[in-house]
């Protein structure tokens, strides 16, 4: 799935939508499922995931083709990879404190919690093993997360509005939004193959 | 795999490693944004174990709404009339008075031989689950089962386990209610340290049936009513209740209890 052969549209189709990070990949279902209550937080996650994703495709790019391949390191990519997302979001974060103010009082809380999030260093990791150049690693970054994002959401508007349903007591809660989580998967199962 | 390669990971990931560490302690210099060191100094005055029982997320945020203003300097349950003075100091106003010190007591004796077991549980250890099924392993329905989530919501490490009983020590308990939450049948309540004498039991079943279930239960047979001679116990709902207000730890309730369920606390 070559950037070259496919061009950027069904690139984007293909990492948001395809091979959707929540849905298909199944990775960061922790964020999916715990900042997913109000529209509002959804929202800030992930746009806060989007901006760590793309940055952290970058900087893992570099140090993978730059420095564990020409050292013959390549099975050091994970503990590397988080490493550099955890260093990196850390300065992300102080940045942003000190020049950003408004943007840091907005996504300030969630950006530790990117620290740990496997839709991350899974992102990073799937670039290297699909043999991704720079200009595709931080796309696929980016466009993963984007699908991420549209994700979670999704999820919050479903969630808001279940806040006001009549459900039975059993499924109130954590099961209904998890039924909720594998319909939408389901769902998204439509856009496998779309990209070939 | 040779020397070299084992030199090479171990260069690699301890360069990287010290890299980033200094690159994040000088962007820490570079990018440091003032903050008002008061909120540091109260940071570092209030209990420390981000209960949440002040109703902010965890004590940093405590903190700055303290400095801001926004909260109460006796807001801080865990660090009681410790913090709240030390606050009032950083912050210039008079240290307001703390409300009665409370602590976390278990009422219930029940422990292993002492209330009688209905069957065996081996489920998974949680108090929650086992009283699930049909209201619970013991005989009593308010007995302590002893499964520890009581212990497990505990931060401060003062819940240990005695006999299939929970044991708080009052001189860790810092009164913050997580176990009073977490237990599942509510045997944990909160009452003011000054209460020595309690009656530890929570069965208002029939004494009958508290006698069959339980050695150590409150029968409801009013002795202690009468030997009462300040009128600070009281048996509702067949369970003797304690009013502390009343109570002057005479103890004479504890001498004339049959079924020895009035104790003395430390």
């Amino acid at each position: 799935m070559r950037l070259a052969d496919i061009g950027v549209f069904l690139f984007f189709i293909n990492a948001a939508f395809s091979n959707n990070m929540i849905f298909s990949r199944f990775l960061g279902n922790c964020p999916y499922l715990g900042v997913s209550n109000k529209l509002e937080t959804a929202t800030g996650m992930g746009v806060a995931v989007v901006f760590v994703m793309g940055i952290a495709s970058l900087f893992c790019y570099l140090s993978y083709a730059y420095i564990l391949v020409p050292l013959g390191l390549q099975y050091l990519d994970t503990i590397t990879f988080i490493l550099i997302i955890a260093a990196l979001v850390q300065l992300v974060e102080m940045f942003m404190k000190k020049s950003l103010p408004a943007l840091y009082s907005a996504l300030g809380i969630y950006l530790p919690l990117i620290t740990t999030n496997c839709a991350v260093l899974g992102v990073a990791l799937i670039n290297m093993r699909s043999g991704y150049n720079l200009i595709e690693s931080v796309l696929s970054g980016v466009f993963g997360a984007v699908g991420f994002l549209m994700a979670i959401v999704l999820m919050a508007g479903i969630r808001e509005r279940l806040e006001s349903s009549d459900i039975p007591k059993a499924f109130k809660g954590f099961p209904i939004s998890l039924i909720i989580a594998g319909f939408m998967s389901v769902a998204f199962l439509g856009f496998a193959g779309l990209v070939k | 795999m040779s020397t070299t390669a084992i030199l090479y990971a171990v260069g690699v990931l301890g360069g990287l490693g010290i890299l980033f560490g200094v690159l994040l302690s000088v962007a820490d210099k570079f990018f440091a944004v003032p903050v008002d060191e008061r909120i540091t100094l109260v940071r570092e005055a209030v209990a420390g174990a981000n209960c949440g029982v002040c109703g902010y997320p965890g004590c940093d945020a405590f903190s700055e709404a303290v400095v801001r203003g926004e909260a109460p300097v006796n807001g801080c349950t865990p660090g009681g009339s410790k913090s709240a003075a030390a606050l009032a100091q950083i912050m210039g106003v008079n240290s307001v008075s703390v409300e009665e010190p409370v602590v976390a007591r278990l009422l219930c004796q029940g422990g292993d031989g002492i209330a009688k077991d209905r069957f065996v549980y081996q489920g998974i250890s949680s108090c929650a689950q086992a009283m699930s099924l049909s209201s619970g392993p013991k005989m009593c329905p308010s007995a302590c089962v002893g499964l520890g989530d009581c212990g497990r919501a505990c931060k401060f490490d003062a819940i240990s386990y005695v006999n299939g009983l929970c044991v708080i020590d009052p001189n860790k308990c810092t009164a913050c209610g997580a176990c009073v939450k977490a237990c599942p049948n509510h045997l944990i309540k909160l009452l003011p340290r000054a209460a020595t004498v309690t009656v530890r039991c929570s069965n208002t079943q029939p004494g009958k049936l508290v006698n069959k279930a339980c050695d150590h239960g409150c029968i409801g047979c009013k002795l202690c009513e009468k030997a009462c001679e300040h009128d600070a116990i009281h048996v509702n709902d067949s369970l003797a209740v304690i009013d502390t207000d009343k109570c002057i730890r005479c103890e004479a309730c504890v001498a004339a209890c049959p079924k020895k369920c009035i104790t003395l606390s430390a």
